[in-house]
């Protein structure tokens, strides 16, 4: 860029300009309570200046091109550029600043994530300036939230319709993911709900493949949750997953799964912001919860120099309205750091999240009783991690344990069992204020002395863990250590 | 059947002492609680009879465990759960429930069926005597 010989010009000479120098970086600016806040975390190339790199990401997130155009002058301009108002060196990471922009509201459509994210995610990222860029976190003020319809239900009403409270729910997922026939497939959500789990799922890639078609898994998947909530006197489910390859298609299979009575249905987020909208409306509309599968997410929020965060995803998929978001495990085989992932947890459910540069969360959000989507911790978890689980993510969650529960050695059903026995008894140490961290182990082993299920749980995987380095720490403050 | 219902009923039944424990959690938590009874164990039964009104601004678990023996004595052969429930802005809904009581012989759930098009059940569960088998527990 031909900056420096520039900056002497009229702001309105034809020809490129530096993007500070055009009102994209303003130091002064004070946000607005309903401005659209981020931050990047900007890799500027060699030679680009950290200040310079941050006024062309507002630039180009906003009103911009390379170059002048007169046309701005038939615009109010400043009203509709975004501004970069602070810069900071990225602690312990040489080259990597925090930009924090601000946007006017009027930048985006009312209720559009699509649109949103047009503008915060749109051409930036390739931009040649920038050997990386990553959106660390926004602020989406309460003028904005409350043009989005939100959970089609929520935490509260999700409890209220299954009638199940003051513990987390259990789920599994079906294995193997793919193959299984119609019938087969049925057998393991009957078998895992009748032991004891709330609700089975789909697996994100299972949606209308030759060896199972959809119209007869949900038929059989039915029959299974049907059979379960007989012998139990509890309400079950099973994710349906939904996903297709039109919207056409995506409320046919959902129509379906309403008719049978499933009292949830599942999407994936491949299918795109827009089409998780208006499964959102249609769930709401027609009472059936709505189960999101981060499918693909790990594409761009894992690496911490590029992409986006998943709290922001997070964030988005609030809005959106879906009732679960998978959102980690921390002690399973999936990435997830504890203190980052607390602030997932913390955006999903929390009505008001302060700001908490401990669990990488830059910004005070108020959702203003939009209520909270249950996060899943899924993911190579089992019965002998309950008391850890229960200490880390508290009672709003699902617990997810696929291969915990049918590949337990006594048989499907035993496997659900055991997850159920273990939970109910950390839940009962815990209300009766014992330290579960501390003593966890011991209640886990008392349970298991009257359930053989659990006992066999606890001998095949007591000692199973997945001890890595995370990639997504948060680099605000030093990680505290789990 | 043996109905799973409420937060522990895969726990052997709770005794009086440990259901104090979990009483006096819900006090501490500032959760009022109450007693429901009912001798209807479907699970779309949601209103189960209020044994009195919630208690509220107990500080202890006493005045809980007498209104629970009062309703057990009353009706021994129903299904009697405790309720704590959270006023919380945001919540505003129960927080915990379990059972402390369910009658010796339980009713059963039984699932029907009748035909829809497509090869599609139409399934409905309804309550009904017990059959003398017990499948779980």
């Amino acid at each position: 860029m031909a900056v420096a010989e520039k900056e002497e010009q009229n702001r309105w000479d034809p020809g490129v300009h530096s993007y500070a120098s055009m009102g994209y970086y303003d130091a002064d600016y004070v946000p607005k309570d309903t401005d659209v806040l981020a931050v990047f975390r900007v890799t500027p190339q060699k030679g680009v200046d950290p200040i310079e790199a941050a006024a062309a990401v507002a630039g180009e997130s906003s009103t911009a091109t390379w170059t002048v155009v007169w046309t701005d002058r038939l615009t109010a301009n400043t009203h509709y550029q975004a501004k970069a108002y602070r810069v900071e060196d990225v602690p312990g990471r040489p080259g990597e600043y925090f930009a924090y922009i601000a946007y006017d509201i009027d930048l985006f459509e009312e209720g559009s994530i699509a649109n949103l994210t047009s503008s915060i995610i749109g051409n930036v990222f390739g931009f040649k300036p920038l050997t990386a860029l990553r959106l660390e976190d926004m602020r989406i003020p309460v003028a904005y939230v409350k043009t989005f319809q939100g959970p089609a239900h929520g935490i509260v009403m999700e409890r209220e319709h299954l009638n199940k409270y003051g513990r987390p729910l259990l789920g599994a997922t079906i294995k193997p993911k793919l193959g299984l026939s119609a019938r087969n497939y049925g057998r393991v959500v009957y078998e895992a709900c009748r032991g004891g789990l709330d609700f089975t799922k789909d697996d994100e890639n299972i949606n209308s493949q030759p060896f199972m078609r959809w119209r007869d898994r949900f038929l059989y998947c039915m029959e299974g949750v049907n059979r379960a909530m007989a012998e139990t006197g509890e309400i079950k489910g099973h994710y349906l997953n939904v996903t297709a390859g039109s919207m056409e298609e995506m409320y046919e299979r959902a129509e379906l799964a309403k008719e049978l009575g499933s009292v949830v249905v599942m999407i994936d987020l491949t299918i795109g912001y827009t089409a998780m909208q208006s499964m959102a409306t249609w769930a709401r509309r027609n009472g059936v919860l709505l189960h999101l599968h981060r499918a693909g997410h790990s594409t761009y929020t894992r690496q911490k120099t590029h992409g986006v965060s998943f709290r922001v995803i997070s964030k988005w998929c609030r809005l959106i309205g879906v009732d679960h978001i998978h959102a980690g495990t921390v002690i399973g085989k999936l990435e997830g750091d504890p203190a980052t992932t607390r602030g997932f947890y913390d955006t999903l459910r929390e009505d008001h999240v302060p700001a908490n540069p401990a669990n990488g969360i830059f910004f005070d959000q108020d959702w203003a009783s939009m209520p909270g989507v249950m996060p899943v911790a899924s993911g190579g978890i089992h019965a002998g991690q309950m008391h850890q689980l229960l200490d880390l993510f508290g009672d709003d969650v699902v617990l997810q344990f696929g291969g915990g529960t049918i590949g337990h050695p006594m048989g499907i059903a035993a496997g659900a069992e055991a997850n159920r026995v273990a939970l109910e008894a950390v839940v009962k140490a815990r209300n009766e204020g014992r330290d579960l961290l501390r003593e966890g182990p011991d209640v886990l082993r008392r349970a298991a002395e009257r359930c053989r299920p659990l006992e066999a749980a606890l001998a095949t995987w007591g000692d199973v863990t997945f001890e890595y380095t995370s990639t997504d720490a948060p680099d605000a403050v030093p990680t505290p250590s789990y | 059947m043996y109905l799973r219902h409420g937060a522990f009923s895969y726990l052997p039944d709770l005794t009086d002492d440990e259901i104090a424990l979990q009483v006096r959690h819900a006090l501490d938590n500032g959760w009022p609680v109450s007693i429901e009874h009912t001798d209807d164990p479907h699970p779309r039964n949601v209103y189960w009879e209020m044994w009195g009104l919630p208690l509220f601004d107990l500080v202890e678990p006493d005045g809980v465990m007498v209104e629970i023996n009062a309703c057990r004595s009353t009706f021994p052969n129903h299904y009697v759960r405790v309720l704590a429930y959270d006023a919380r802005l945001g919540r505003q809904t129960t927080a915990l429930s379990f059972l402390v009581q369910r009658p010796a012989v339980e009713p059963d759930v039984e699932l029907t069926r009748a035909e829809g098009g497509g090869r599609a059940q139409v399934y409905g569960v309804r309550t009904v005597a017990p059959s003398g088998e017990h499948s779980g527990g």
